[in-house]
């Protein structure tokens, strides 16, 4: 009987760390997936972060590097320049990417830096215990806003891709998301063209997932997945936010 | 080949180019904005990428890829980003990557200055950054110097896998002197297999990593750190001695300051007073033994340890003599140069208080 369904080989036979329900793992899928399809994982350079993925170097089949938190964009571009053939990538969440590492998206990104990066967006921060992200939404309750996120205190959160496909050294940035298997397809598309463009040296690429946090945000995983939908996908339209021709 | 004369941050610049550097991360800060400038230049004509980052810590981050992807690289800056750097510092030191890191001193704390001073002896020898680790911290004296001990930090980088420091200060990257560029033949080095350059499944999954989240299975990589250390406290230790043999006096100094010194030692010697000059080439390792061994000697009354800065490389000589002499400290810091007539009315004031 042939095999219709079996672990990505940019994927590493052990068991992941992720709590239960959580989409990292799903993420982590769709990226070996689009890497053995383009088949990629020899010249792929992954860069893991700082946060709940911090770990993701032992789980993607590929040369790896652990960057300090926020910093995964710049040593992307060290690695990137050295290796321009290879493929080189980053897989961040939202405080690494958006809080502590906004000056080395920001720049890598205008600096058309030819790398993709993998943004996980579940507004908050899971790895310290559900603090609150630059992406948690208004009114939502984490360790660090208690009553509830604030603009007056807290700001509003930042649309990463939006701001980013400002920059005109990005060449492809979409939002996907992955509640249901419709937008995971979706997801892993994305995802895959982040990579061909990558191939094509067209400049800098970013997939935001939106993802979920059942243990920090205090749900079962099916409600979180609810949760997403009916809350930030509202605030975090889906969509291809920028497309260089 | 005969001598040009160069800018002491050029020179560096230079130098590395010559020793096979091709990468070169860094960000504006006075006094080292010619080492970033001259890179731009070059670097391109040379076959490789100067990119100057968004900051201090991007910079020393692109050092870290770079590095951990198998590439000769540099960074430069001056003390304020410096002190940036030190979350990276403490990366590469963790993840054992090979660069050099040029401090081109100027006065502190906070904004300081922009003149020369020696005052971040501590944050480069004791650690700096967070955790258990050391730079091999190299001091060069003058431009010639400086040249050859960019090619010499390079090897010593690649040989142990460990991240060099060039300490110089705003005097030697300002100045002008002639140098030249010897034809110099690296050391036998190691293959970068560790390298994270794509894996076809010839070698090991190469990670760069310095996390371990095992308390044992850290210890034991400190541990092998720290062997590694012992090996480079043998083997790289470097000092100069000059007029030791029947000082009464000898003085302490590294880099600029060490050239004030001898201008001083030459007053001293038209006064009929005996002062000799220890000089560490490296800061780390410290060169302790050359300190205990002179410290032993019966004609020798006194030490005195001239710095710009209010101490800190006095502690290591105090250290090293372990009690067996007086240890006297001379500073000016913020900036302020010494003189070689203050340094010697310090020498007359140490012998006449050990006479």
């Amino acid at each position: 009987m042939a095999k219709v369904f079996e672990r990505p080989k940019s994927l590493i036979d052990i068991p992941m760390h992720y709590c239960p329900g959580c989409t990292h793992g799903i993420v982590h899928r769709l990226v070996a997936e689009a890497m053995d399809e383009l088949n990629i994982r020899e010249k792929t350079i992954g860069v893991a972060p700082v946060g709940c993925a911090v770990f993701a170097y032992d789980y993607f089949n590929c040369d790896m590097q652990e960057a300090a938190h926020g910093r995964a964009p710049a040593v992307a571009a060290g690695i990137k320049r050295v290796h321009p053939d290879n493929v080189v990538f980053t897989y961040q969440g939202d405080g690494d990417l958006a809080s502590i590492g906004a000056a080395e998206i920001v720049h890598a990104a205008n600096r058309g830096e030819k790398i993709t990066t993998v943004f996980i967006n579940n507004a908050i921060y899971g790895m310290t215990g559900g603090q609150m992200a630059p992406t948690t939404l208004l009114d939502q309750v984490t360790a660090t806003s208690p009553y509830g996120r604030k603009p007056e205190t807290e700001g509003y959160p930042i649309r990463v891709s939006e701001m980013l496909a400002t920059l005109e050294g990005a060449a492809y940035i979409e939002r996907v998301s992955v509640h249901d298997i419709k937008h995971i397809v979706r997801a892993k598309k994305a995802i895959r063209k982040a990579f061909e463009y990558q191939l094509e040296g067209r400049g800098f690429t970013l997939v935001e997932v939106l993802s979920t946090c059942p243990t920090n945000w205090g749900m079962t995983p099916a409600e979180s997945l609810k949760w997403l939908q009916d809350n930030m996908i509202p605030y975090y339209p889906l969509g291809v936010k920028k497309e260089a021709k | 080949m005969s001598k040009v004369l160069m800018k002491g941050n050029e020179a560096i610049a230079e130098a590395a180019i010559q020793a096979g550097c091709r990468y070169f991360f860094g960000y504006p800060i006075t006094p080292q904005n010619e080492i970033p400038a001259y890179m731009a230049k070059r670097l391109p004509q040379a076959g490789g990428t100067f990119l100057q980052a968004e900051s201090e810590v991007a910079a020393i981050n692109m050092v870290y890829g770079a590095a951990g992807a198998g590439a000769r690289v540099m960074t430069s800056s001056s003390s304020p980003g410096i002190s940036l750097k030190q979350e990276g510092i403490s990366y590469i030191a963790g993840a054992e990557l090979p660069c050099l890191i040029v401090n081109i001193v100027r006065g502190g704390p906070g904004l300081g200055g922009i003149q020369p001073a020696q005052s971040d002896y501590f944050q480069s020898v004791k650690g700096g950054g967070h955790g258990d680790y050391h730079l091999v911290v190299l001091a060069p004296s003058t431009i010639q110097e400086m040249v050859d001990l960019v090619q010499e930090g390079f090897d010593i980088a690649d040989q142990y896998r460990n991240p060099v420091m060039i300490l110089g200060d705003g005097m030697l990257g300002q100045m002008m002197e002639p140098v030249e560029f010897e034809e110099r033949k690296s050391r036998r080095l190691p293959p970068k297999d560790w390298a994270t350059t794509g894996w076809k499944g010839d070698r090991p999954r190469a990670v760069i990593n310095s996390l371990f989240i095992n308390p044992q299975v850290l210890e034991n990589h400190v541990n092998k750190i720290y062997r590694k250390y012992q090996e480079i406290k043998a083997n790289e230790t470097m000092a100069e001695c000059c007029n030791c043999e029947d000082a009464e006096i000898i003085v302490s100094a590294y880099g600029t300051t060490a050239r004030i010194v001898k201008s001083a030692m030459e007053m001293a010697a038209r006064k009929g007073i005996k002062v000799g000059l220890i000089r560490p080439i490296t800061l780390w390792p410290f060169p302790t033994e050359t300190f205990q061994e002179w410290a032993q000697r019966d004609h020798v009354k006194a030490f005195l340890t001239v710095e710009m800065s209010m101490g800190q490389m006095v502690e290591d000589v105090t250290l090293s003599i372990g009690g067996k002499k007086p240890s006297h400290f001379y500073g000016r810091t913020g900036g302020m140069v010494p003189n070689p007539a203050d340094i010697l009315a310090e020498i007359e004031k140490v012998r006449g208080g050990n006479a």
